[in-house]
């Protein structure tokens, strides 16, 4: 059994729900014959991904749900081999360059290069260029980027590419020049009611008003997770009402937790178990960045307002040390550390 | 099926679908050519806008010599243009691809090909132009490599090329193209005689989109071009994509192709030409609405009760979430609060060094909602101190 969120994925351009001058763009991009190199950028859970495969069917047909996964194994100049996984159809290949790491350079020399310089053979296909839809764009590293610059331009009767990313901050300006920039927007609340209503039609569930704005809200406009929490709410009770609890998953539960440790006591000791969590969440590979930012937004609320200026900026600069340095687990300690000896202090004066 | 194994049956089929698609293909070809690309300056005299650096290019056109170059300037200025339509130019076509050798960033670089492949590029001895050819092109006795993107070459390979770039500099010129000078080692910048291609000014670039929308057919509303050129900041390129995906979206140009071939299926797609409007081209450049901007300032500036988190943190959540990257957040609030004059100079001096704080955070990839809801609160901060 499939989980609703790809049970009930829009397979078309003219299923998508919200949006529908984006659809519209896109379909006229499809159809004009001249389709240009893409960067779709947004939030996740805004249906980026699902946008891109729509926009292919209409580009080639039903041809391109016809998937296969090949393993294809390169080597780098220094003879290392990686073994890479492509996802593709007769008409698109898909890839994720940022599974490599550093060594992403390679497999977009070596690739792009071997699909743009075949010609399309099939002279019944519809379009005379195959589609590379590269995921994450964003996490590419620079000399991937720069390697794409020229093949971009080189090869373009024969390749179209679709970068994928969440945001274009690190997509480097030549890109950026070469191609049309896509931005999805989330949902809004209203638009997520709306589709959380359309699948519980679908599932033949009965349509709660209420449940649905709740979820809308606490998804933060991310209609996968609002999905995702909708269905857990329907495997874990028999009968919904307005009033059902929504469970939060489990490594949110853990952070509201911590949240409410930090608050109650600042002391080393307890520092130390709050470590013991991050290590736990830490194990369970949800992201230092995901971790810091729920934790600051589960404390902000309870904290006074004029330290919440000083939280932001001590959350954000930590933030940027995850990102620079190596070892997180350093700098989500040292932000709890600030964070206990900013409120510490702040009590401290009042007190005087 | 029986067909396929006979080979001069196939043969035939071949020739027939060649000799029935054959006219058309040169035409399509061109039509899904990206306009960057299909309006490419042929000629030196095309190249918009860096008359210093074609003045000189000319001249060394007509007395045949050639010094080793280094190009750069800002991305779409016209710097690859300008070294293809100089190469074009001397060699004409039968002769460039012997003559000239191209290398980017998506050709492997490292210290071995410059070893291997330009250094045998460089020591090939020249073959002479077939009769009659050389009154038609100049011809002159050397070849030309361009290094593109030369920027994104190791230190070891720039090195590797020093020597190389002395002892075959009779029949060889070399012609580096970067974005930043800086990262090209001195030894090599000191070897080269520099252009510096500047950004496009207004009127420059306004002609040439000009030119292109009337070739192109395209539709423009009053004001459309001073958009196209506000929102490419000089970027040539960047300008011609946009107009290019905003002729699209109108449904402009159309018309012609469907007529062009009539077995696609485009015929339905007719459309009343509609005008390439200001919204529609920053709708395309991504720039924020004006409004979601001056929301986001107004809930900076210091209010009464002297709390302004809430406020801010709507405003950013939603921006956030509306998929506006930070980079262009930045830049735009950046506009606002410096050119506004209600707040005092010592207070922008302090601004400023935020702003250059957090765009070196975002480069570094950190998260874009904390960075922007940073910047915002503490720009408020300073705002609201006395």
């Amino acid at each position: 059994m499939a989980l609703i969120v790809d049970k009930h994925r829009p397979r078309s351009l003219d299923a998508l729900t919200y949006h529908d001058e984006l659809s519209e763009r896109l379909r006229s991009l499809a159809q004009s014959g001249d389709f240009p190199h893409l960067l779709v950028y947004g939030p996740s859970g805004a249906g980026k991904k699902t946008r891109i495969v729509a926009t292919l069917k209409e580009l080639y047909g039903p041809g391109v749900e016809k998937i296969k996964i090949d393993a294809r194994v390169f080597q780098t100049s220094s003879n290392r081999k990686l073994e890479f996984t492509i996802v593709s159809s007769v008409y698109h290949l898909e890839i994720t360059p940022s599974d490599v790491g550093n060594y992403d350079r390679v497999v977009v020399q070596d690739l792009l290069k071997e699909v743009a310089q075949t010609q399309q053979v099939d002279q019944s296909a519809r379009q005379k260029f195959k589609v590379v839809v590269i995921n994450e764009a964003d996490h590419l590293t620079r000399d991937a980027q720069a390697a794409l610059r020229r093949t971009m331009e080189k090869y373009s009767p024969n390749l179209r590419l679709i970068l994928l990313a969440n945001s274009t901050a690190n997509i480097i300006a030549p890109i950026r020049s070469r191609t049309l920039l896509v931005r999805v927007a989330a949902p809004s609340h209203q638009e997520i009611c709306e589709v959380l209503a359309g699948v519980a039609k679908k599932e033949g569930w009965p349509v709660v008003k209420g449940l649905h704005e709740r979820i809308a809200r606490d998804s933060g406009r991310n209609l996968r997770k609002a999905l995702m929490a909708y269905e857990t709410v329907h495997a874990q009770n028999e009968k919904v009402t307005d009033t059902t609890p929504i469970p939060p998953p489990d490594w949110e539960g853990l952070i509201g937790l911590m949240a409410r440790q930090i608050l109650e006591e600042h002391t080393p000791a307890r520092i130390l178990q709050v470590r013991s969590m991050l290590y736990e969440l830490l194990s369970h590979l949800i992201p230092a960045t995901t971790i810091l930012k729920t934790l600051t937004f589960k404390l902000i609320p309870q904290i006074d307002d004029a330290l919440k200026p000083e939280v932001i900026k001590w959350s954000a600069f930590y933030e940027h040390r995850i990102k620079t340095g190596t070892k997180v687990i350093f700098h989500l300690e040292a932000f709890v550390a600030k964070f206990m000896r900013i409120l510490e202090m702040y009590l401290m004066s009042m007190d005087m | 099926m029986a067909s396929f194994f006979d080979l001069k049956a196939r043969r035939a089929g071949a020739a027939n679908g060649a000799a029935s698609n054959g006219g058309k293909q040169t035409n399509e070809n061109t039509r899904v050519q990206p306009w960057v690309e299909k309006y490419r300056p042929k000629t030196l005299s095309d190249v918009t806008a860096q008359d210093h650096t074609i003045t000189v290019l000319e001249r060394t056109l007509q007395a045949s010599n050639l010094p080793h170059m280094l190009f750069y300037g800002p991305p779409g200025t016209g710097k690859t243009s300008t070294i293809l339509a100089l190469a074009k130019e001397l060699y004409g076509p039968e002769l460039m691809k012997s003559r000239v050798l191209e290398l980017n960033a998506s050709d492997e670089r490292g210290i071995s090909i410059v070893r291997e492949k330009v250094k045998d590029f460089a020591r090939m001895q020249l073959t002479n132009p077939p009769a009659g050819y050389k009154s038609k092109y100049p011809c002159p006795p050397f070849k030309i490599i361009i290094l593109d993107e030369a920027d994104s070459m190791t230190q070891d390979a720039q090195s590797a090329l020093r020597r190389t770039m002395e002892t075959y500099s009779k029949i060889t010129r070399f012609c580096l193209i970067c974005n930043y000078v800086t990262r090209i080692i001195d030894p090599l910048a000191s070897r080269c005689s520099k252009f510096r291609f500047k950004s496009l000014d207004q009127g420059n670039a306004k002609k040439r989109l000009e030119d292109i929308a009337k070739l192109e057919d395209v539709g423009l509303e009053e004001g459309a071009i001073d958009a196209l050129i506000q929102c490419s900041e000089g970027d040539l390129r960047k300008a011609i994509t946009y107009l290019q995906s905003a002729a699209r979206l109108v449904g402009a140009g159309n018309t012609k192709t469907s007529t062009g071939d009539g077995d696609d299926d485009e015929t339905g797609m007719d459309v009343d030409k509609k005008l390439v409007s200001v919204k529609i081209v920053q709708d395309i450049a991504g720039v924020i609405p004006d409004d979601s901007i001056q929301k986001l300032v107004q809930a900076m500036r210091p209010t009464s009760g002297g709390e302004t988190y809430q406020g801010i943190a709507k405003v950013v959540e939603e921006m956030v979430a509306d998929g506006w990257s930070a980079g262009q957040a930045m830049t735009q609030l950046y506009q606002a609060v410096v050119y506004d004059e209600k707040i005092p100079d010592v207070k922008k001096n302090k601004i400023v060094m935020i702003f250059s704080e957090i765009d070196k955070r975002l480069v570094d990839g950190a998260d874009e909602h904390l960075s922007i809801l940073d910047l915002a609160l503490r720009i408020s901060g300073i705002l609201t101190a006395k």
